[in-house]
Parts: C-alpha cells; structure tokens; sequence
C-alpha cells in the first residue's frame, strides 16, 4: 500500500531562495566535475572564469544585462502561463514573431523604437492566441498547439523577410543574404535608447532594456498578486473546477493567459533585436532564447521577481561560459551550461526535500529529548 | 501477556500555529472496538496518520504489544499489521477488486504474476466474513459500500489484525452501515483490534466497547461505552450540551422561488439518463429535501442545477426568470415556419447574482482552491464585488476583515487564521468555510449538498440552525442529504430519488425513516398522480 503524503507545511520564501541557492551551488559543482573530466589542466582556470567573468568588468557585466533582459521576458511568459495551469512551451515562436514585428517596423516602415517594442509585444500576443484559443475551445492540449506554432513561426518569418528585400542587410550595403539589415544602418532611431549607458560601462550591449523587462516583471507581479484578474487566473491554474463552480470563465480566462504569456515573450524577441547588436539570422532553427524561459521560470518557481535573479543567473553563467575558449569548444561549453541550468531548474524538488529535512531534524531532536519522558509517565498509570 | 495491543503514549504533534496532538494517550485492548471521537480538526485524523506513520510525532512512543516501535511510514505499520481504511478510499480505479487487494504484495513467480493463489485467498477471506465482492469487477463500475469492502479485505489479505476505519460510515445507506457493524463485531470476536474514527454517537453506542474522546487536540478521556450515554459523549466531545432535534417552527412557504420542469440530464457513465424528468418547485421559506442513496442521480441534478452540466431537456426558473430552457429537438424543423425555440442556459456567475448559493458536493473538487488561503477561498464567489476590488484590484484589506468576521462568526479553526493554506485545514473547517461562504452571501435559494458531511456534532448542529434561520428569513433551501437523520429533521417536505427519477414526496412529520428507506430502495414507488402538488 502506498500512501502519497499530502504536506500541510507552508513554506516560507526563505526557504524558496535557499532552495534556489542550494540548486545553483549543485550545478556548479557538476559543471565543475564534468569541466574536470573533459580537460583537467584548464579546468581550474576556465571553472574560476566561468563563475567570476561577469563580474570582472564593466563591459562583461553589461552583456549579462544585455541577456538578462530577453531572459527574464521569455521566463515571466513560462512562468505567467505556468500559474494559470498551462505549459507555455510555444515562447521560442511567440519570440520570434514578436522579434519579426519589430523589425519589420524598424527597418521596413521606419518606425521608432517604442512603437516597435509595442509591435513585438502585439505581435507575441498575436501568436499567443493560437494555442490558447485551441485548448479554450477545442481542448486541445497547449503543449502540442504551441510546438507546432514554433515551427510555424520560424518558417513564416523566414518566409516573410526573406521576401521583403529592404529588410535584409545587403540591401543596405551589407555583404550577408541571410540575415536582416543592421540596425544601426537602417535605422537608428529604432535603436533602444543607451541613455548613455554604454560609455558609462565601455560596452555596445549597454541599453535600457533590462529596465524595461523588469518593468514588464512587475507588471506581471501586479497582475497575479494584486488583481481580480489574477486571482481568477491562478484559480484556474491551482483548481479548474473550482474556478468553473465559482463562475470564472475559465476559457477566457485561458486566452488571455496565453496572449499575455505570448506579449511577454514578444517584447523579448523585440528587446533582443533592437538593440542593434544581433541581426536575426535565416536559419532552420529554432531560437534558444525561448526555450530558456523555461528553466527561468523554473528556478523562480515562476515568481515574476524571482524571474528577474533568475535571469541574470542563467545569463551570467552563458557569459562565464564564453569566457571559456579557447580551452574548452563552444559545444563543450554549451553542454557544461545546460548541466548548470538544468541542475538549477531543481529549485522545487530541492524545496521539497529541504523542507522535509528540517522536519525530519526537528524531530529527531524531538525524540532524543523526549525519550524518557514517557516511560515514567507509563509506570506511573501502570500501578 | 500484555493486555493492550498497542499503546499511544503522550502523542504530541505540532503544525505551524496549532497543536494537532497535544499530549494525547490511547491504548487498544486485544479484541476490542475502541471509537475515537472528536469534533473536526480536534486531532483524530492526525492521531491515526501517526499510528499509521504518515506522520511523525514531536513527543511520545508507539508501544505494539508492549515494545516501543517507531513506526516511519505505511510500510512500518503494514509490518505490524496495522491496516487503515481510509476516509477517502485508496484505490486504482481502473484496476479490479482482485489486483487492487494484491496492490503492493503481489505473488510473482520469476517476475510473472501469480494471480491463482491469490484469488483463492480472497475469495475465501470474502466468503468466511461475509464481504461479498466480484473479484473481477472493475472499482470505478462498483458502488461506494462495495469499494468499502475491496478496502478491508485488503487489510484482510496482508494478515492485519490492528484495523483503522476512518469514518467508514459517511458514505454509505443504512443497510450497508448495519453490515459493516455486524462485520465490525465478527473482527472483534475473532481478536482483531479496531479503532473506529467516528462523530456518530449511535454508531459508538452501537458497536464500540470503549471510547477515547478528543476536543482541540486533547483527550478528554477513555469511557466504557456501557456505562456512558449519548449525551454525556457528546458533552465530552463538545464541552457543552447539544441538541440533537432541531427545534423549528413549521414552514410558512410563500412564491415560489425555484420551479424545475421535465429536468433530463444524461448520464456520463452509462447511456441511459441519470436524471430522468424530473419536476417539483421550492418555494421561498421552506426547506426541500432531496433523499435517495448515493448514485441515484442526486450530483447529476445539482449539477444541472447549479451550471456544471448541461440537461437534455427541461426548463428551470429561479425568481421567475429561465435559468435553464433547453429547446425540444425537432427532426424536421424549418427554420423559417415555426417561432425558433431557443435553449437559455445561464452561466453560472449569473445564477449565483441572481440569487443562487451552492454548497458543493465536493469540497476539494468544486468547494475551494487548496492552494489558496482562507480568506481568498472566502471571497471565491464574490471577490469581483465592488466591497472587494476597485477598478480590478483587490481591497486586500477588506478581504481580511471579511474573512476575519467569517471566520469568527462561523468558528472555522484553522492554524493561522485567514492566511493559513486551505489544503492544510481539516476537513470539517473546510466544510465550515464554504457553509459560511455560501449562507453569508444571502442567497435567495441555497443549494446545500451534504452540506454536514464529516461534520461533528456541533458543527452540524450549528448549519442546521443556519439552514432553519436561512428559510425563517423567507429563503428557499434546497437541500440533498444522504443521511437520514439529517433528511428527517431539518426538511419540511422530503423528494426521493431513485434511480433518477422522483418516486415519492413525504412530510417529515408523517413518514418514518423505514418507509423513507423503502423508497430509497427502490422496492416501493408513490404513483404519479400523488406526487403532483
């Protein structure tokens, strides 16, 4: 017989940071490991630049920030869509169509910077529809919808700029056919602004857009911790037929859900895009950035605060990661820093077993001190 | 030879903010029937979850036949031969009685099961208890006493002989309550040691030897059930006397606020329909009582009622206006010759404007949100009230004095008061919070479903008083009740159902429980024109 323990124990955030903590420290430690195996010599120094790079000056630390910024937005769509009770595994497409719009706003109809951020986060939330609007009305499992939406994405944008000569960089004197025009060429007032940030920090990275995705994070926070309409989501999220039986509409509420989740993921393909700094490349792949929302979200507990350290986290560790060659290859790299994140995305089953622990310590001590005590008790009912 | 089985002694265990367990002592004499009997949340459950080693306690020793055992989870009391049947069975639904019995201690022979020898065992354990079973019937087909029964041969099968029923008797008829006492007893005579978890004193009176009385996690005592009474039990459980008959004035029913015509609601189980049209009225100031047992198409009804599901066919109208109006399918219908008929189903936030309250079947399923906190499952039906939110915003502030005043009002006890979790509260101030949730919001008809299951005594006692007064302000209530007691005393008429259909319509004041019970059954049925009113 088996019986699933149903733990009535409320956890502090406390105990959800240390979790977070200890998770990352575990990671480290494997990547180390495995650093250690695949070349001993320089796996001292490249651990100590993979842990220390983003520190060590300005201008790495301003690529963190660069990162981060698309990080956190891909990570608060997974994690706004995890609290309603859906898998949003689609932000990789929702990323790239809002990436498409903002770029075709920028460089086809020459717009500035803040209406294409708002294009991409149209555009996200455009994509985001789909999957929703599947799973309200036909029940089909968003999992599924949004995969293939992924596909659909990148295929569709490719298609289209492909077809739009203006947007690729050879129309504008570049030498590349398979990638859009440079920003800084085409035009610059869709530039994200620098605010003269990047002087300040000796780096082209530098923009305002990490502040504009944590105003995106607590605009999320607001929503599922200070409205109506979050407290209806995450009903959803937590017991359907609760929110069923107290007249919620659950199917709206799902559609909504997942165009938020999607307008979150949207601005960060815009925000990545905009900066100027990476043109978007026609290729048939889809974009990491997407699927790293997911351990984000994971290692926040899908928290929109939480969102943003854990954003920085991951992209820290991808700079650290660069930091590396030439010693290790780049694949090496990218293998070591999965193994970090995907440890670190352990953050909940670490919460579990380190409040069970502590229960477990507390009682042991219980019972050491107590051991005695009853034994007399007995003796004495006994006579 | 020692004379106890097993021995709790001073059992202490703590939940954040609350003392479930407060040095708590319990010893079990060999063949005996010992009820443990409390209020809710007064630490029942969470005795026997740590006899059964779900969990651990902070102070005090588990003695089995006089030797000081740690018992770390289920397979340590499996062990012993300490087997517990659930509340809330832990069976796989998809699975047969037989490989549900042998779940856990399969016979294998060099990985292969071995299901011959098994079946023989349980076929004959079933024969010489008197649990008849279909070893090959799949549990989701079979009904909830037969469930009961797959249970306790599974404790039978694994050789226990320390039995914990929790709450056995909260789902089942009458007569299968006569039958599991009478194997109860045959348990007992054969040595085997049961604790019986209850709050129904008559059952105690009935079948218990001894009994051991909770209240806020405390023990009261040890009784000789023969030389106590319900009322001296009761008192110890509550602390204060209780009436067992609701006093009430007789029913001065005026408009009638819920009419129901025709009502058909199709079965998700089977083809036939599970409610099978169905017709009465509720009138304001009366209490109406649906009986019939468990399975007959009571949720279905409910469920057409309140929203849920969609019925095939029918009309309801709350306060006169349609709620639900499904229009007849006409094979050959033209659209341009006759009026359209048009189907109204309203959804359910507008039903619950208009007037409606539903007290859930389910609590866990429908009632709450278990990871929300108690004040936010509080305003679960009215959070979007302009009292609580402005402009979309929650008045968090608001929220918690309202919840404080339910909470005060309605005596739901719980470890930190409006923030504690719903999933960590027990089961009865569960219960309590929708009950004070759903009468608070002042509805015009209360649909209350088994709104006392799992309820102490007190507790009951204090919703039947809110039921009464609910009606005595000109409401309607529409109540459906599996107990008997429950039916007998607080309706003004009674309607049972069976098999989904409406067979008889009585005043509690005439009938009796056995005639209520025949037509339960199924054996006798009023003809169609008495039940017209």
């Amino acid at each position: 017989m088996r019986q699933t323990k149903r733990r009535s124990i409320h956890i502090p955030g406390g105990t959800s940071i240390l979790a977070s903590l200890i998770s990352i420290g575990i990671g480290l430690v494997f990547g180390l490991i495995l650093l250690v195996i695949l070349n001993t010599k320089a796996a001292g120094g490249a651990f100590v630049s993979l842990v220390t790079t983003g520190f060590r000056s300005s201008d790495k630390f301003a690529k963190v920030l660069y990162q981060a910024a698309p990080l956190i937005m891909t990570g608060l769509s997974v994690g706004f869509a995890f609290k309603t009770g859906l898998f949003n595994i689609g932000a990789t497409g929702q990323y790239t169509v809002g990436a498409a719009f903002a770029l075709i706003g920028a460089i086809q109809f020459q717009l500035p910077w803040y209406v294409c951020v708002l294009l991409s986060l149209i555009g996200g939330a455009f994509w985001g529809v789909f999957p929703g609007l599947f799973k309200a009305l036909f029940n089909v499992n968003e999992v599924i919808t949004s995969i293939m939406f992924n596909w659909i994405a990148m295929f569709a944008v490719n298609l289209t700029i492909n077809n739009l000569p203006m947007m690729l960089a050879k129309y504008w004197g570049g030498a590349q056919m398979d990638r859009t025009a440079n920003l800084a060429q085409a035009n610059p007032s869709a530039l994200i602004p620098r605010l003269g940030l990047d002087t300040l920090m000796h780096s082209n990275y530098m923009n305002i857009s990490i502040f504009i995705a944590v105003i995106f994070a607590l605009i999320a926070w607001v929503i599922l911790s200070k409205t109506t309409f979050g407290y209806e989501l995450k009903a959803c999220g937590y017991n359907r037929n609760a929110s069923l039986y107290a007249g919620i509409n659950a199917k709206r509420n799902i559609v909504f859900s997942m165009v938020i989740a999607g307008a979150f993921a949207g601005v960060g393909g815009g925000l990545y895009f905009l900066a100027g700094t990476g043109q978007y490349t026609l290729l048939k792949q889809l974009l990491a950035a997407g699927f790293n929302g997911i351990p984000v979200a994971l290692l926040a507990t899908s928290n929109p605060i939480g969102t943003i350290f854990s954003a920085f986290f991951v992209s820290y560790i991808q700079v650290g990661g660069d930091a590396m060659q030439p010693d290790f290859v780049k694949e090496i790299i990218d293998i070591i820093i999965s193994v970090i994140i995907y440890l670190a995305a352990f953050a909940l089953l670490t919460r579990e077993l380190l409040s069970r622990s502590k229960m477990h310590r507390e009682e042991e001590a219980e019972s050491v001190a107590s051991a005695d005590a009853p034994a007399e008790k007995e003796e004495v009912s006994q006579s | 030879m020692n004379d106890y089985v097993i021995e709790m002694l001073n059992i202490t265990k703590e939940f954040p903010g609350i003392r479930a367990n407060d040095d708590i002592t319990l010893r079990l004499r060999r063949g005996e029937i010992h009820a443990l009997l409390g209020e809710n949340g007064a630490g029942k459950s969470t005795l026997m979850s740590v006899l059964f080693g779900l969990y651990q306690p902070e102070k005090g020793v588990i003695k089995k036949d006089g030797k000081i055992v740690r018992i770390k989870d289920p397979n340590d009391a499996n062990a012993l031969n300490i087997g517990m049947v659930h509340q809330h069975f832990k069976l796989v639904e998809v699975f047969t009685v037989l490989e549900n019995i042998i779940l856990g201690v399969e016979p294998q022979k060099m990985g292969f099961l071995e299901k011959k020898e098994a079946r023989k065992r349980v076929v004959e354990l079933s024969e010489r208890y008197g649990l008849k079973i279909d070893p090959d019937a799949v549990i989701e087909n079979i009904s909830v006493g037969m469930q009961q029964r797959v249970e306790i041969l599974k404790m039978l099968y694994r050789d226990n002989d320390i039995l914990i029923f929790d709450e056995p008797t909260a789902v089942l008829t009458p007569q299968e309550i006569d039958e599991l006492m009478h194997i109860m007893r045959s348990f007992a005579a054969e040595g085997k040691s049961i604790l019986f978890i209850t709050h129904k004193l008559n059952e105690i009176m009935a079948v218990a030897d001894r009994c051991t009385v909770l209240r806020k996690g405390k023990c009261i005592g040890t009784v000789d059930v023969k030389d106590t009474d319900k009322t001296k039990l009761s008192r110890m459980m509550v602390g204060r006397d209780v009436e067992f008959v609701v006093s009430k004035d007789d029913a001065r029913p005026e408009d009638t606020v819920l009419d129901v015509q025709n009502l058909t609601v199709p079965s998700k189980l089977h083809k036939n329909n599970a409610v099978k049209n169905v017709s009465f009225q509720v009138r304001a100031g009366e209490i109406v009582c649906l009986a019939g047992i468990e399975g007959n198409g009571q949720t279905e009804f409910v469920y057409a009622l309140t929203g849920l599901e969609r019925p095939s066919a029918g009309e309801i109208t709350l306060k006169g206006e349609p709620i639900v109006r499904i229009a007849a399918r006409r094979e050959k219908q033209k659209a341009s010759s006759l009026p359209k008929a048009r189907t109204t189903l309203m959804p359910i936030r507008q039903r619950s404007k208009l007037g409606m309250s539903h007290i859930p079947e389910d609590r866990q399923k429908f009632g709450l949100v278990l990871d929300y906190t108690l004040e936010e499952n509080l305003v679960l039906q009215r959070y979007w009230e302009p009292a609580f939110q402005k402009n979309g915003f929650i008045k968090k502030p608001a929220v918690r004095q309202y919840a404080e005043k339910l909470i005060k009002q309605y005596d739901i006890r719980s470890g930190q008061g409006p923030v504690t979790s719903a999933r960590s509260m027990s089961g009865g101030n569960q219960q309590k919070a929708i009950v004070a949730r759903e009468i608070d919001k002042n509805p015009d008809l209360l649909v209350a479903v088994q709104p006392t299951r799992g309820l102490d005594v007190g507790a009951i006692e204090y919703i039947h008083k809110q039921l009464v007064a609910a009606r005595d302000n000109g409401k309607a209530v529409f109540l459906v009740s599996l107990e008997l007691d429950e039916v007998m005393n607080v309706s003004d008429r009674i309607l049972v159902m069976y098999e989904g259909e409406i067979v008889g319509e009585f005043d509690p004041k005439v009938t009796t429980v056995e005639e209520l019970g025949l037509y339960m059954a199924g054996a006798k049925r009023q003809s169609a024109e008495r039940t017209v009113h």
